[in-house]
C-alpha cells in the first residue's frame, strides 16, 4: 500500500515534467522566464494549439490539445501532488508524533524538488509570491480567525499585543543592527549591502509565522493561554511586518540621504494607518458577512459560499488600500463567527466549519511542499557563512531575550502570570515559515544586489525552525514538565483525593470569580446585546441565544409547579403514595425541548459573552499542561486492577484537563460535552429531589442512582421528618428550599399575570439566572 | 482599581480581615467586588441560591458540596468576613502557612471569636467537610459511596461502585472501624502535594 502511494506519486511528478519538456521541446523559442509559476505561463501557449490541426485536410478524430489546459491541468496536479505527499507523510503515525508533519512535507518538497530540476534542468515550478500571498495563504488566515476562541484572544489581547508590536519591532531592530555590526567588524566578507537593507532584513526574518507556528503546535499540547499567546502574536504582527517592510523598501528606494525626521515620524504614522485600518476593513466586512447571512434563509444552499467570498475581498481590499491584509481577514474572522453561527442553518454552519479546514489544510500543506521544492535551484543559492550563521543566532538569541524582557514587564500587570516554562516554550516557539519567505522573493533584485543571499538565508531559518525546532520541541517540552510533575503510584484513595482537590480548586475560582467585574467590559456586553445582536441576528437566532440554565431552569420550575399542583390537587397522603407521576425524566426533558430550541449552542464557536456547555471548559491555569496519560497499572490482584481501571476511565475530568481548542485538523472533541452536560443535569436533579423533599417531607432515595434507574424510587415516609432532610441537603434544607421556591414564586406570580395561554409567551423573570433575559418557553 | 481605598473603607474591620487571613489589600478588594457582584439583592449576605446562579458551578461533580462548605450547619447566610476567611484556606504556599496542615494556622487563635471548630480551618479538614455531610467526624461508607456516585461516570454501575468504595476504605481505613476518620484521612494525603494544588494563582 505505502508503495504504491509512492509510486503513485513519482509517477504523477514525472507525468508533469515530462509533459511539459515535451511540450517545451516541440515548441520553438521557449521562454522560460526566471520563475515561472506553476501553471500561469499560459500566456504564450495558450490558444496556440487549436492551430496546429487546422491545416490538415481532413476531420481529426482525437487531438492531443495540452496547451488548451495546461494551466488548469498542472494547477489541479500540483494540488493532487501535494494532497499524496500528505497520505504518504500520514502513512505512519508514530513518525509523526516525532516529526512534525510539516518537517516531513518539506522533505518530500526536496525530493520531489530533485526529481523536477533533474528532469527539467531548471526548477520550473517555485514558490512565487503572487500565488502565495494571493491564492494560498488567505484561507489560512481566514480559518486562524474564523476558529479563533474569542474570549481568550481578547482577555488576552494586551499581553498579545504587547509581543506582537513591540516583540517584533525589537527582534527586527535587534537583528538587523547585529547584523550590521557583524558586516561591519568584516564578519561576513565583502557583499554589497547597507544598513538600511539589513534593518529590511531583518524586519521580514523577525515575524513569528503562523502557519509554522499551528502546524507545530498540532503535536505539543500546550495549556491555552500559551497558545493563544504565540498564535495570537503569530496573526497580529502582521501589522508591524506590513509596515517596516514597506517603511524600509522606500527607505531603500529614496537612498540614506533622504531619510529625516519627517520621514520617521511618516512611517510611524503609518504603522497605526495600516494596523487599524485593516482592522477596521476586517470588521465592515464582518458586518455584511452578518447581515448577508440575515437574509439568506431562502437561499441556504449557498450561503457557506458567502463567508468564503466575503472574506476573501476583505483581503484583497485590504491589500488594494495598501493596508495589512492579514489583520483585515483575521478580524472578519473573529468578529463574523458568532452572528453567522446564530443565523445560519446548522448544516450550513456545519458546512463552513468543514470546508475551511480541508481549504487551511489543503493550502498548508501546498505551502509546505513548495517551500521544499523551491529549494533545489542552484540559481538561487548564494552562500555566506558569515550571514547565515550570524541570522540563525541572532533571531534565537533576540527571540529569546526579547521574551523573557517583555513577560517580565508584563506580569508586573497581568492577574495570572506567565511562568519560566511558558516563556522557555514560547520563546522556542517563535517559528519563521513561508510568510518571510514569500516576503523576500518579493525584493527587487536592482534595488538588493544581495536578494538571492537574502533568500538562501530565509530558506535556511525556515528549515532550521520548522524541522530542527518542530523536532525538539516536544520532548523538550516534556522534560521541562516531567521535572516538576512527580509521578508516583498512588493508592485508590489518593487518585479519588486528587480528582476531589481539583474539582474543588475549580469551584473555589469560580465561585471568587477569575476575571473581576469590569466596567468596561460590562459596557460592551450591555451594548453588544442590545444594538448588535439586534442588527445582526436573525429574531429567531436571537431568541435561542439564551443560556442553557435559563433554559433547564425554566424546565426545572415547570415540572416542580406540575409536581406541586399535582400534590395539590389530590392532597398530600395520596400524592405521597403516587410520587412517580410527577416524576422527571431529565434526559428526555433535556434533549427534546432542548435540541430543539438551541440546535447549535453546543457548537464551540459561540462569541465571548455567552457560556454555552462547551465554552465554560476553559482552562484558566496557566501551566504547561500536557495531557500526560495516567500512571500504567502495575498488576496487582484483579479486583484492585478493575478498581483502579474504573477509577481511570470513569472518573469526570476537572477543567484542568480540557486540552486547547483550536487545532488545524479536528473539529470540536465531543467527550467534553457529554461529561459537562451529564454533570450539569445531576446537579439540576439533586437540586429539584433536594426541593421536592424539603417541600413535600419526602425524604429523597436511599439507593443511588445509576444509568439504569431513571426513576426515583423514594421511600414512604411521615411528613416533616427533619432529621431526614439534613443529611441529604448540600446546603441547608432551607436554603434548598429558598433556592426553588422563590423562584417558584415568582413563576407563580407570572402565571396569574398571564390571562390567556395564547398571549405572547414572554418567560419567567429568573432571580437566579446571571440576567435577567426573557425567555420564550416552546411549547407552553 | 483606582478606588482601593474607598472600597477598603466601606468594609467593617477589614485591618483585622486582613490580618488574620494575609490577604493584601488589592485582593480584598477585589474579593469584595466578587461578593457584591454576587449579592445580587444587595443584602450583603450571601444565600445558596446566590451561589447557585453561578452556571459554572453546574458544571462542577461537587459544586454543590462546596457551596454547602460556605455555611456552617444551621446558618443560612455567609457574610463577606466568613466568605474572605473560607476563601484564605485556598491561598498559596507562603511563609505564613505551617507545612503540617493539622496545626492551628494564624486564623485559628482568633477561634475563641468565631463558631467554628478549630479543625475546620485547615485545608485537609474543609476537603473532609465535603465528604463527611453529617459532622460526625468519620466518613462512613454511606457518604464515600455518595461522594464516589458524584465523581464517576453515569456507565458505572452500582456493584462496581461498593467494590471501589470497598477498596477505598480498605486501604486507608487502619483501626478497621469500616470508616475513616480525620488522622486516617489526613495519613492517604501525605502523598498528595495539596499546597501545590491549591494555589490560586490569581490570589496571589
Amino acid at each position: 500500500m505505502a508503495c504504491r502511494t509512492c509510486l503513485w506519486l513519482l509517477g504523477t511528478t514525472f507525468f508533469t515534467c515530462t509533459v511539459r519538456l515535451v511540450v517545451e521541446g516541440t515548441e520553438v523559442g521557449a521562454t522560460q522566464g526566471s520563475q515561472p509559476e506553476p501553471g500561469v505561463v499560459g500566456s504564450n501557449h495558450s490558444q496556440a494549439g487549436g492551430g496546429h490541426g487546422s491545416s490538415i485536410s481532413g476531420i481529426q478524430i482525437v487531438t492531443f490539445k495540452w496547451h488548451h489546459v495546461e494551466a488548469p491541468y498542472l494547477i489541479a496536479l500540483w494540488i493532487l501532488v501535494a494532497g499524496v505527499s500528505k497520505m504518504v507523510v500520514e502513512l505512519n503515525h508514530s513518525l509523526t508524533s516525532v516529526i512534525p508533519e510539516s518537517a516531513l512535507l518539506i522533505l518530500i518538497g526536496w525530493i520531489l524538488g530533485g526529481i523536477i530540476y533533474g528532469a527539467d534542468k531548471m526548477q520550473t515550478f517555485t514558490l512565487t509570491p503572487t500565488v502565495f500571498f494571493f491564492y494560498l495563504l488567505p484561507q489560512v488566515i481566514l480559518d486562524a480567525g474564523y476558529f479563533m476562541p474569542n474570549k481568550l484572544f481578547f482577555s488576552n489581547m494586551g499581553a498579545i499585543l504587547v509581543y506582537a508590536v513591540i516583540g517584533t519591532c525589537w527582534n527586527a531592530a535587534t537583528v538587523g543592527l547585529g547584523l550590521w555590526g557583524c558586516w561591519l567588524g568584516g564578519a561576513m566578507g565583502d557583499i554589497d549591502i547597507g544598513l538600511l537593507q539589513f534593518l529590511l532584513f531583518g524586519s521580514l526574518i523577525a515575524a513569528v509565522d503562523p502557519v509554522a507556528v499551528i502546524a507545530v503546535f498540532e503535536e505539543v499540547h500546550v495549556n491555552e493561554v500559551l497558545f493563544i499567546m504565540v498564535f495570537g502574536e503569530s496573526l497580529l504582527n502582521d501589522g508591524v511586518t506590513v509596515v517596516l517592510f514597506n517603511v524600509f523598501d522606500a527607505f531603500v528606494s529614496l537612498g540614506g540621504a533622504e531619510i529625516d525626521a519627517v520621514e520617521i515620524i511618516k512611517g510611524i504614522i503609518s504603522f497605526f494607518v495600516v494596523a487599524f485600518g485593516g482592522s477596521l476593513v476586517g470588521i465592515i466586512f464582518a458586518l455584511l458577512i452578518s447581515l448577508l447571512t440575515r437574509c439568506t434563509k431562502n437561499i441556504q444552499i449557498i450561503e457557506p459560499g458567502f463567508i468564503f467570498i466575503l472574506g476573501y475581498l476583505s483581503y484583497l481590499t485590504a491589500e488594494m488600500l495598501s493596508l495589512s491584509a492579514i489583520l483585515s481577514i483575521v478580524f472578519c474572522g473573529i468578529c463574523c463567527q458568532k452572528y453567522i453561527n446564530a443565523n445560519m442553518d446548522e448544516r450550513s454552519v456545519t458546512t463552513v466549519r468543514y470546508v475551511m479546514k480541508v481549504f487551511a489544510n489543503g493550502s498548508e500543506t501546498i505551502i509546505f511542499v513548495f517551500l521544499g521544492i523551491s529549494a533545489i535551484d542552484p540559481a538561487v543559492w548564494v552562500w555566506n557563512t558569515g550571514f547565515i550563521l550570524l541570522t540563525l543566532l541572532f533571531i534565537f538569541v533576540f527571540r529569546f531575550i526579547g521574551v523573557f524582557l517583555l513577560t517580565w514587564i508584563l506580569n508586573k500587570y497581568r492577574l495570572v502570570p506567565l511562568e519560566f516554562i511558558d516563556q522557555v516554550v514560547m520563546s522556542y516557539g517563535g517559528l519563521r515559515g513561508a510568510v518571510a519567505y514569500g516576503l523576500v522573493a518579493m525584493l527587487d533584485e536592482n534595488k538588493f544586489k544581495e536578494k538571492n543571499l537574502m533568500v538562501s538565508t530565509t530558506l535556511i531559518v525556515v528549515y532550521f525552525t520548522v524541522m530542527l525546532q518542530g523536532i525538539t520541541m516536544k520532548p523538550l517540552v516534556t522534560w521541562l514538565k516531567v521535572k516538576r510533575a512527580a509521578v508516583t503510584e498512588l493508592t485508590l484513595a489518593e487518585k479519588i483525593q486528587n480528582r476531589t482537590f481539583d474539582h474543588m480548586l475549580v469551584a473555589i475560582e469560580d465561585i471568587s470569580g477569575q476575571i473581576g467585574h469590569n466596567y468596561m467590559r460590562d459596557k460592551w456586553h450591555n451594548f453588544e446585546e442590545r444594538w448588535l445582536c439586534w442588527f445582526l441576528m436573525k429574531p429567531s437566532a436571537r431568541k435561542s441565544r439564551d443560556y442553557i440554565f435559563n433554559i433547564f431552569h425554566q424546565l426545572n420550575l415547570k415540572d416542580a409547579m406540575s409536581y406541586v399542583k399535582e400534590g395539590e390537587r389530590r392532597g398530600s397522603l395520596a400524592f405521597v403514595r403516587n410520587e412517580t407521576k410527577a416524576d422527571v425524566d431529565f434526559n428526555k426533558k433535556f434533549r427534546a425541548s432542548f435540541s430543539e430550541i438551541m440546535p447549535d449552542i453546543m457548537a464551540d464557536n459561540m462569541g465571548p459573552d455567552h457560556v454555552p456547555l462547551s465554552s465554560i471548559l476553559q482552562d484558566i491555569v496557566p501551566s504547561v499542561c500536557l495531557v500526560m496519560h495516567e500512571q500504567d497499572l502495575t498488576m496487582r490482584e484483579s479486583e484492585d486492577f478493575n478498581a483502579h481501571h474504573l477509577l481511570q476511565q470513569h472518573l469526570y475530568r476537572g477543567r484542568k484537563q480540557h486540552r486547547h481548542r483550536y487545532s488545524r485538523s479536528h473539529l470540536e472533541t465531543n467527550r467534553d460535552e457529554n461529561e459537562v452536560q451529564e454533570i450539569f443535569q445531576r446537579t439540576m436533579r439533586s437540586r429539584l429531589e433536594s426541593f421536592k423533599s424539603a417541600k413535600m417531607g419526602v425524604a429523597p432515595a436511599k439507593k443511588i442512582q445509576t444509568k439504569h434507574q431513571k426513576k426515583d424510587k423514594p421511600q414512604k415516609m411521615p411528613n416533616g421528618n427533619s432529621s431526614d432532610k439534613s443529611k441529604n441537603h448540600p446546603y441547608g434544607d432551607k436554603g434548598t428550599c429558598s433556592l426553588l421556591f422563590t423562584s417558584l414564586l415568582h413563576y407563580m406570580k407570572w402565571l396569574t399575570i398571564t390571562t390567556s395561554p395564547s398571549s405572547p409567551i414572554k418567560g419567567p423573570p429568573t432571580s437566579c439566572g446571571m440576567h435577567n433575559n426573557t425567555v420564550p418557553l416552546k411549547g407552553d | 482599581m483606582g478606588s482601593t481605598n474607598s472600597t477598603l473603607s466601606k468594609i467593617p474591620n477589614v485591618e483585622e480581615l486582613m490580618q488574620e487571613t494575609g490577604f493584601t489589600p488589592a485582593h480584598i478588594v477585589r474579593l469584595y467586588d466578587r461578593f457584591e457582584a454576587l449579592d445580587k439583592e444587595k443584602t450583603g449576605h450571601l444565600r445558596p441560591q446566590d451561589f447557585g446562579a453561578i452556571n459554572r458551578l453546574a458544571m462542577n461533580p461537587i459544586g454543590d458540596r462546596i457551596i454547602g462548605a460556605f455555611f456552617s450547619p444551621g446558618q443560612e447566610t455567609v457574610d463577606f468576613h466568613s466568605f474572605v476567611r473560607i476563601l484564605a484556606h485556598f491561598r498559596p504556599a507562603d511563609k505564613k502557612r505551617p507545612k503540617d496542615p493539622s496545626m492551628p494556622e494564624p486564623v485559628n487563635s482568633r477561634t475563641s471569636k468565631l463558631k467554628y471548630p478549630p479543625l475546620v480551618f485547615s485545608l485537609i479538614s474543609v476537603a473532609f467537610q465535603l465528604y463527611d455531610q453529617d459532622k460526625d467526624g468519620k466518613i462512613s461508607r454511606a457518604e464515600l459511596l455518595q461522594v464516589l456516585r458524584s465523581m464517576l461516570e453515569m456507565q458505572v454501575t452500582e456493584e462496581q461502585l461498593e467494590s471501589i468504595a470497598d477498596r477505598t476504605i480498605q486501604e486507608a481505613d487502619l483501626d478497621k472501624d469500616d470508616a475513616i476518620s480525620f488522622e486516617e484521612f489526613r495519613k492517604s494525603l501525605e502523598k498528595v502535594n495539596i499546597d501545590h494544588k491549591m494555589s490560586i494563582r490569581f490570589l496571589r
